[in-house]
């Protein structure tokens, strides 16, 4: 007497198979979905009270980014320029410009602007910018191609794994302290050459892979 | 940390009374001394022990050695109904599947609008400032970041200071913030007030007094040495030659101030010269962690004791006393009597190096007269380098029989030095305050203006009924209180004003030493708060003057160094103090017939003692001074150095006595005296006198935000003419219970106990966590502690050893030096956002405290040694944390650290379970309070506040390490030796803490550990502590311990 169909078997393969399949299905959607800008944020233009344009102030007029980012060879954090630093232009250019009413409200009131993170680790991060400096790190390694952003998003994942991927192996990223803030600035075009510079910085600049966990977890 | 607000979910009940409390561990059984005694005779106990359980070994006790944390510390203890788990149940399954999902919520970033010159966004600013205590400055550096202080260190260029700092200004930046802080002016039927009503108010009756040339207005203070605040005063009592001004300062130098009336003619001030003291004798004094001196004390008294290297040579400290205080638990030696024969030694101590006329057999105690003969000699031997301290707690007569013996032995202008009075004005506080009560009583005062958090309501001499007077006095007069707090005196009064916290203030104060350190805002005030030079000029008609126009104004005419007053006055802020401002010590000769009278009185205090009379002894809390700091969570929490108590204080009792009152831990008493009484409960500690009682200053208060309802009032007991010693007070006991909360028993360690398998030997069992020894044996052989050392060898493991081309960091903490203050463990309660749990939970074993201090007791049960023990991660090299736990939360750092990674961290409690040092805290709730916006700011940036069910512990102050590597890195130079210290490290009084790198000989810790007294704990396990200790050693009088008999641990 045979209680089940002989078709059961079919589905018992195809249910044990595809479960299989369905969990690794289902883990790539979720390593898929973390990794993907809805939750990394990367590439996403957040709203912000002024649409600044890094595009038109670092690549059309040249302004260096320590100008308006004054602490970020000296502190953990690089700094967001207080409306004052603003002013100094805008006070002389578009007086009246209404794209500029909020930066001259804060400045005649005396509130400051209150801009959307963009960069934003977790709290139990504590990345410094000052030592990525100091160390050969560009600007743009981390923040991309500022000067082509007419309104600023997040370039990389920001994620443990983008970072490790460096720390892990620092020497590809490094480039000339002078060229630090140079937007533009590529490794020279042969590997050879661009190999024998980064050795040659990494000496120079005493730079280790560092990848104990109170590198970045206090 | 703020345990009100706390959600139900989370609740920590900082205020539990047992009755209040919910499920609590069963009671244990009550500890039988007479059966302590029995087994310790039939069995030789430990060596050192921690509490009396240990050394009955109960049940109670084996049980807490053997476990992680206590009994029901892993269990909810708070009642839970079938409903309410379901509740839970469901929510945290919902949850559980939401956690997937979450985002990181979008944040702001505010810059500024004009940004403040000197100000690196995400680094923190340094102002030199002062915080004062009881009147007296100690110079700080306050660290601002982005212009919210978050941590106090002390000034190294202070003379009360040096770098360090004691609990209570370390404590200052959570009592800045504390939200239980008066917030608005009150006025009568606690309505809010205005500034402008109170101005014009206290204006219209002020002027009303100037036809009478102010007879009436009344002013009461704490003792003040402001400068400043003294000169608005002058010119107030100037303005009204009528007025009055009085003092109360609960804790004051009442008695020492009458000594110095009697011995010299004038309240001088006395002061001692530690460096200079080679013998050092105590009767009844604590001058090593009490009061504004007590940080500098600390450090002389320190440096004379430090032996390393080459330095073999030590002080030597006798304390006589009747309850155990910090200097006696670094003594040599240490004699136990009642308050009357502490008197008695003191007087026949003078009349044996005949500076007391002699007459009477004064003590006739064996121990004692083998005591005095031996104390003698060593005194006459080093004459000039040697100090008797009796400090403020003796009684008059016995302080004036000290002068004298100091003056004998040619200590004076040696090691003892005299001050004409510091505070402005002085005068006697208790006549002050029994004056003000007077004609309070007669209706004879019209505006009473209690300024600076003074709180007579609650710490006036019971025996005054301040209470009373002011309430009989609220009809007529106009009552205005000014103060952090809304207290238990703005209750009674018209007019209350919020203070501004030092930390929001402008103004100056002496240091110990007459130094003028200035007092600089770091803030402005949070909660709209006046300070008293605001107070003062307001009612000159200058409401709208701030205390800065007024420190400097004061400062404009008398800061003149060569006509430039700016830069001399930019010069002095930035050092925190006035160089030049320290007072010169005053020649002081003793009043003919004062020793005699003092010894006359003396005696027949002594022919007026009954045996078996208990004297009750009242001294200011460690934790929370005269209750000024009773709001504080972070101090309430702290376990007291000596009894190990949080959130309450005890009437503290001698074994022998308790036995005899029958009474033991946690039970009620009712202590009574002259008719007056209060309920306490009991706590017995080992090194209290016979018939002696303690119970401290600032509990028991009604009206303290946090501190409400906590412990028990000894102010209610306290009389104007038993400012410190009450005689003859009766003890019984009520049947009742009060749970209290003591941290003796929690984290227990021992080394013969972690060595129950194999590697237990009899020597293992000998070995023990405080190692000791003394002078001579270290001369005799200088290995003495090496040879002691059972130390694995480096490749005894089944790992590799790691290695450390860079740095690697280490720590040594010295034994010999520590005095137990608990300095440390708050500075590392405020560097690393460590959170207050609440009584319940400490009760439940689940502090928080990274760096615990154990307290151990050696040799005999009634007169035992006192050792304390820092204890922070040992920072193994072979960690028996980090192989066990799955996540890998924990690991080895390529300097040897061993890191904790909260975001890593599943709360599976496997490591702290394998961990033979107990160091690791695990967060069984939300501590950290996050519903308190307010108590946000006094968090540190650089360190993650932590989740509930994440486990942390000792990260030697990482975030300071990596940023001086990341200076070091940013200016292309090495990190130059000890310039990496722990915020333990920096605050330590006597520099017992050293950390650094071991690799580096250049750095201390390097040296420290080369030494021959260096041991580690427990290191027969293999374990390879990174912390490790230097010995406790002791210069034992050869008259009183034949060498012979000096085996190294032995008491």
């Amino acid at each position: 007497m045979q209680i089940f169909h002989r078709s059961t078997n079919t589905v018992a393969k195809v249910s044990i198979f595809g479960s299989i399949f369905f969990l690794a299905f289902f883990g790539w959607v979720y390593s898929t979905l973390l990794r993907s800008s809805y939750v990394t944020g990367q590439y996403v233009v957040k709203k912000q009270p002024v649409p600044f344009s890094h595009d038109h102030h670092v690549r059309g007029l040249g302004i260096d980014c320590r100008y308006c980012h004054t602490s970020v060879e000296k502190s953990s954090f690089a700094g967001i320029p207080p409306t004052e630093t603003c002013m100094n232009c805008h006070r002389q250019i578009w007086t009246n410009a209404d794209l500029l009413e909020p930066v001259r409200a804060s400045y005649r009131d005396g509130l400051p602007l209150q801009w959307t993170r963009i960069h934003d680790l977790p709290d139990f991060v504590y990345f410094n910018h000052s030592v990525h400096i100091a160390k050969g790190i560009g600007c743009a390694t981390c923040h991309g191609r500022v000067d082509k952003m007419p309104l600023m998003f997040q370039d990389a994942s920001l994620q443990m794994e983008w970072c490790l991927s460096c720390h892990r192996d620092p020497v590809k990223n490094v480039r000339p302290r002078q060229e630090i803030f140079n937007m533009s600035w590529q490794p020279p075009a042969d590997p050879q050459q661009a190999k024998a510079l980064q050795a040659r910085l990494a000496k120079e600049y005493d730079i280790h892979s560092l990848t104990s966990c109170s590198t970045c977890h206090r | 940390m703020n345990p009100k607000k706390a959600n139900p979910m989370d609740s920590v009940n900082a205020k539990g009374k047992c009755e209040a409390a919910g499920v609590r561990p069963p009671e244990p059984a009550r500890l039988d001394l007479a059966e302590v005694r029995e087994r310790l005779r039939a069995k030789r106990g430990p060596e050192f022990w921690r509490s009396l359980d240990e050394l009955a070994a109960t049940p109670a006790f084996q049980d807490l050695l053997h476990r992680e944390f206590p009994r029901h510390a892993s269990e909810w203890t708070d009642g839970v109904s079938r409903r309410r788990f379901l509740q839970l149940a469901s929510a945290s399954l919902a949850l559980a599947g939401l956690t997937g999902c979450t985002k990181q919520p979008v944040e702001k970033i505010i810059p500024y609008v004009r940004q403040p010159e000197q100000l690196i966004p995400g680094r923190p600013l340094y102002f030199a400032t002062a915080l004062t205590l009881g009147g007296y400055a100690t110079g700080v550096l306050a660290e601002s970041h982005q212009g919210r202080p978050t941590k106090i260190e002390g000034n190294p260029d202070h003379p009360a200071s040096l770098g360090a700092t004691d609990v209570f200004t370390q404590a200052a930046v959570l009592t800045l913030y504390d939200p239980e802080r008066s917030q608005t002016i009150l006025r009568a039927g606690r309505q809010g007030g205005t500034w402008g009503g109170f101005v014009g108010e206290a204006g219209a009756t002020l002027r009303a007094l100037q036809a009478i040339n102010g007879r009436g207005l009344r002013l009461l203070t704490g003792a003040v040495t402001s400068p400043t605040l003294a000169a608005q005063i002058a010119d107030l009592l100037r303005r009204f030659p009528e007025a009055r001004w009085h003092r109360w300062e609960p804790a004051g130098r009442h008695q020492s101030a009458a000594a110095a009336a009697r011995a010299f003619g004038r309240p001088l001030e006395t002061r001692y010269d530690f460096t200079r003291a080679r013998v050092i004798v105590t009767l009844g004094a604590d001058v090593l962690c009490e009061g504004p001196e007590g940080v500098r004390y600390s450090r002389d008294f320190a440096d004379g004791r430090r032996v390393r290297g080459d330095r073999q040579e030590m002080s030597r400290v006798y304390a006589v006393e009747s309850v155990p205080s910090h200097s006696a638990t670094v003594a040599d030696h240490r004699l136990q009597l009642t308050p009357p024969q502490v008197e008695a030694f003191t007087l026949a101590l003078a009349q044996r190096l005949g500076a007391a006329p002699s007459g009477g057999p004064v003590v006739s105690d064996a121990t004692a007269v083998r005591w005095l003969e031996a104390v003698a000699q060593d005194l006459e031997q080093n004459r000039g380098a040697s100090l008797v301290i009796a400090g403020e707690y003796a009684s008059p007569a016995a302080q004036v029989l000290v002068h004298a013996v100091n003056q004998a032995l040619g200590n004076v202008g040696s090691t003892v030095y005299h001050l004409e009075p510091l505070e402005a004005d002085p005068v006697d506080h208790v006549a002050s305050l029994r004056e003000l009560v007077r004609d309070l009583n007669a209706g004879q005062v019209e505006l009473l203006l209690m300024l600076d958090g003074v709180n007579p309501v609650y710490t006036a001499p019971a025996d005054f009924g301040f209470a009373q007077a002011l309430q009989a006095a609220q009809k007529n007069t106009v009552l205005v209180h000014h103060g952090l707090f809304d207290d238990e005196t703005s209750e009674y009064c018209h007019w209350h004003i919020p203070a501004a916290h030092e930390l929001e203030s402008w103004s100056d104060a002496r240091a110990f030493d007459g130094t003028v350190s200035l007092i600089q805002p770091l803030i402005d005030p949070l909660y709209g708060g006046k300070t008293s030079h605001e107070v003062l000029a307001a009612l000159s008609n200058q409401p709208d003057v701030t205390s800065y126009d007024v420190v400097r104004q004061f400062w404009s005419t008398r800061l003149t160094a060569g006509g430039a007053f700016e830069a001399a006055w930019r010069e002095a802020l930035l050092k925190g103090l006035i160089p030049g401002t320290a007072a010169s010590p005053t020649p002081a000769a003793l009043a003919g017939g004062a020793v005699e009278q003092a010894a006359g009185e003396i005696l027949a205090a002594l022919g007026r003692v009954e045996q078996g009379q208990i004297t009750l002894l009242f001294r200011p809390d460690p934790a929370i001074w005269d209750g000024r700091f009773a709001s504080n969570a972070w101090l309430q929490e702290l376990p007291k150095p000596i009894v190990k108590l949080t959130w309450d204080n005890a009437l503290i009792l001698s074994p022998k006595t308790a036995e005899r009152l029958n009474v033991s831990f946690h039970e009620t008493v009712e202590v009574s005296a002259g008719g007056r009484k209060v309920d306490a409960a009991v706590w017995i500690l080992p090194g209290v006198a016979e018939d002696t009682a303690l119970l401290t200053l600032g509990y028991g208060r009604k009206r303290a935000g946090k501190g409400t309802g906590q412990g028990f009032n000894a102010y209610a007991l306290r009389t104007s003419n038993a400012l410190w010693s009450l005689p003859a007070v009766q003890v019984r006991g009520t049947g009742g219970r009060y749970e209290l909360a003591c941290t003796q028993n929690h984290h227990l360690i021992r080394g013969d106990e972690v060595n129950e398998d194999a590697l237990a030997t009899e020597a293992a069992a000998e070995r023990h966590v405080i190692r000791t020894g003394t002078l001579a044996e270290l001369r005799h052989d200088r290995d003495f502690i090496q040879k002691e050392r059972e130390k694995p060898a480096a490749d005894d493991s089944m790992y590799p050893n790691y290695k450390y081309p860079g740095h690697a960091w280490g720590m040594a903490i010295d034994l010999n030096v520590c005095t137990g203050c608990s300095a440390c463990v708050v500075a590392c309660q405020s560097e690393n956002n460590i959170p207050v749990v609440g009584k319940q939970q400490v009760l439940a074993g689940r502090e928080m405290h990274w760096l615990r201090i154990d307290r151990y007791f050696a040799g005999d049960l009634d007169a035992p040694q006192i050792h304390h023990q820092p204890l922070p991660c040992m920072h193994c090299e072979t960690a028996p944390c980090e192989v066990v736990c799955p996540v890998a939360a924990t690991a080895h750092s390529d300097e040897g650290l061993n890191d904790m990674v909260y975001n890593r961290c599943v709360g599976t409690r496997y490591c702290s379970n394998n961990c033979p040092y107990k160091v690791r805290r695990f967060n069984f709730l939300r501590y950290s309070d996050k519903d308190t916006p307010v108590l946000a700011l006094v968090n540190n940036p650089d360190v993650t506040v932590r989740m509930r069910g994440v486990m942390e512990k000792c990260t030697y102050c990482v975030q300071r390490i990596e940023q001086a590597k990341i200076e070091s890195k940013v200016e292309h130079k090495p990190i130059a030796a000890n310039q990496v210290q722990t915020a333990c490290q920096q605050v330590c009084p006597t520099r017992a803490i050293v950390f650094g790198d071991i690799n580096d000989p250049q750095w201390d810790v390097t040296r420290w550990k080369a030494d021959p007294l260096n041991y580690g704990l427990l290191e027969e396990i293999n374990t390879r502590p990174r912390t490790t200790y230097l010995a406790k050693l002791r210069n034992p009088n050869p008259l009183l311990e034949p060498a012979e008999g000096a085996e190294h641990g032995h008491a």
